[in-house]
């Protein structure tokens, strides 16, 4: 009877969790956004870098998914750039880094 | 008042010849639409956009400088694209493309020259500024001589001279231009770690960089620059955890009320004051978020503030003699820029996100008008022409 409980309580909750693996499509058109303009106060509108280093695909080319991730994440030390955990959540922060990697088009 | 007699009889010269487009340019300025690579020219008597202007590039962190005469703004836009904009005209005079990757600019004490400050390759590019001639580049070499620099917070000074600021290197440097094919440059090593940007007093005389890797600010007399630099505010929030920084500090429209300066703090919601008669620290005002741009309503107590995200759509208003914040708006999101009309009495806001510029009235605080713009960004107004270090 417990057991049975938990299955059916979970189901919804992996339903949730399959629906969030990636951001809403309004979400998604915020973070290009904020990637853009907001990202783009350092890194450049177009992405082709500023103070931080571009993030153009063929700049990031050999650079694990997982690092990308962490520099976002938490921001790297000594530099300008700052953790963003505290404004983007994990699955977030996953799909902008996918974006990046797979070469972000310019309007 | 010469020059405006002469105008007067001029214009009455064309009026009478049948042509009503003659005007001065004080009232002028331009609006950056960072998205499309256009700035509008916009006039601030009437709050009207008079023309549009593209094919700017990458206008993504893009200021401007005018000419002395105030007709003409040169651009700075990321991807290294200079630009000679006409303001009478609405159109563009001359464009170069003269780097890589570019942050800013600035125009001599006698309006002859132009210099870029240059992220990629790092430097500073001079330019004849009639003509957009190359006459010279720095390269802001350091360490073994073939690493290059950032190059920031470069400004204009007076006696000829231009002063910058590297990034990586935590230098200053001044170029006498009096040989302007032939700058003699004179550094000053391990100011402080990552100067992001710098400012110099309205009076020419200190220069100040901000630092981003430690605490305080790098300062130059430049009466005395044989004294060397120093550090002001060294102890600012020693030991004290840092907030995450979403958009870098801007110092360039930096306010002096009295013998009293008013600075963004660097990971903290605070504006520092500091009193100029000793260089100390003479307040921390609590704001609502980390603060960009600090610029004095030029004809009163009040200093406005505006603030990177995730707080960008708010501005605050201090009065200087209580160090109070008298005022908190709400012109909208993302408002990224402030610049106030010669006089003060109004002030235009870009507001990103809304795709408009609101014009606020100082005194009563409300917004008396609005424009459609795209996207805007930076908004520079002639009387720049006419101001040391802008």
């Amino acid at each position: 009877m417990f057991l049975i409980l938990i299955v059916l309580l979970s189901l919804p909750v992996m339903d949730v969790v399959a629906d969030s693996s990636i951001p809403t499509a309004k979400r998604q058109g915020e973070l290009l956004h904020l990637l853009r303009h907001d990202c783009g106060s350092c890194h450049g509108m177009t992405l082709q870098g500023g103070l931080g280093p571009a993030l153009t695909q063929e700049a990031l080319a050999g650079k694990p998914m997982e690092y990308l991730y962490l520099t976002v994440r938490d921001g790297h030390p000594d530099t300008p750039m700052p953790p963003w955990r505290g404004l983007l959540d994990d699955t977030e922060i996953r799909w902008l880094v996918t974006q990046l990697m797979q070469g972000v088009q310019n309007p | 008042m010469r020059s405006d007699l002469l105008a007067i009889s001029l214009s009455g010269l064309l009026l009478t010849s049948g042509c009503t487009t003659l005007r001065g340019t004080g009232d002028m300025g331009i609006v950056v639409e960072r998205a499309d690579g256009r700035v509008k020219v916009v006039e601030h008597t009437g709050n009207t956009e008079l023309a549009s202007i593209s094919g700017l590039g990458d206008l993504s962190h893009a200021s401007a400088v005018y000419s002395r005469d105030g007709r003409y703004a040169y651009v700075f836009g990321r991807d290294g694209g200079l630009t000679k904009i006409d303001l009478l005209k609405g159109a563009i005079v001359k464009r170069v493309m003269q780097s890589g990757n570019s942050i800013g600019g600035a125009i001599s004490q006698d309006g002859k020259l132009i210099a870029v400050s240059n992220y990629e390759p790092g430097g500073v590019n001079i330019f004849d500024a009639e003509s957009l001639q190359l006459i010279a580049e720095i390269p802001a070499t350091y360490d073994d001589g073939t690493a290059r620099s950032k190059v920031v917070g470069l400004v204009d000074a007076p006696k000829d001279r231009f002063v910058f600021s590297l990034y990586e290197a935590g230098e200053i440097w001044v170029a006498d231009v009096t040989q302007p094919e032939n700058p003699a440059i004179t550094r000053y090593r391990d100011v402080g770690k990552q100067p992001y940007d710098a400012l110099l007093t309205p009076d020419g005389r200190y220069y100040m960089a901000g630092l981003f890797g430690e605490d305080g600010l790098a300062m130059l007399d430049l009466w005395h620059p044989e004294r060397g630099v120093t550090r002001i505010l060294p102890d600012y929030g020693r030991g004290e955890e840092k907030l995450p920084v979403y958009k870098m500090p801007h110092l360039e429209g930096w306010a002096i009320a009295g013998n009293t300066a008013f600075v963004p703090a660097v990971g903290r919601y605070e504006v520092l004051v500091i009193d100029f008669s000793n260089f100390s620290e003479k307040a921390r005002i609590p704001v609502h978020g980390q603060p960009i741009f600090v610029m004095a309503q030029p004809a009163s107590s009040q200093v406005w503030v505006n603030f990177a995200m995730p707080n960008n759509d708010t501005v605050q208003v201090i009065d200087t003699e209580t160090f109070q914040v008298i005022k908190t708006l709400k012109p909208g999101p993302a408002v990224l820029h402030m610049e106030f009309t010669p006089r003060g009495e109004r002030v235009w806001m870009s507001v990103r996100d809304d795709d408009r510029i609101a014009v606020y009235d100082t005194t009563s605080f409300e917004q008396t008008t609005q424009l459609p713009v795209d996207k805007p960004s930076g908004i520079f107004f002639s009387t720049r022409a006419h101001n040391i270090g802008l």
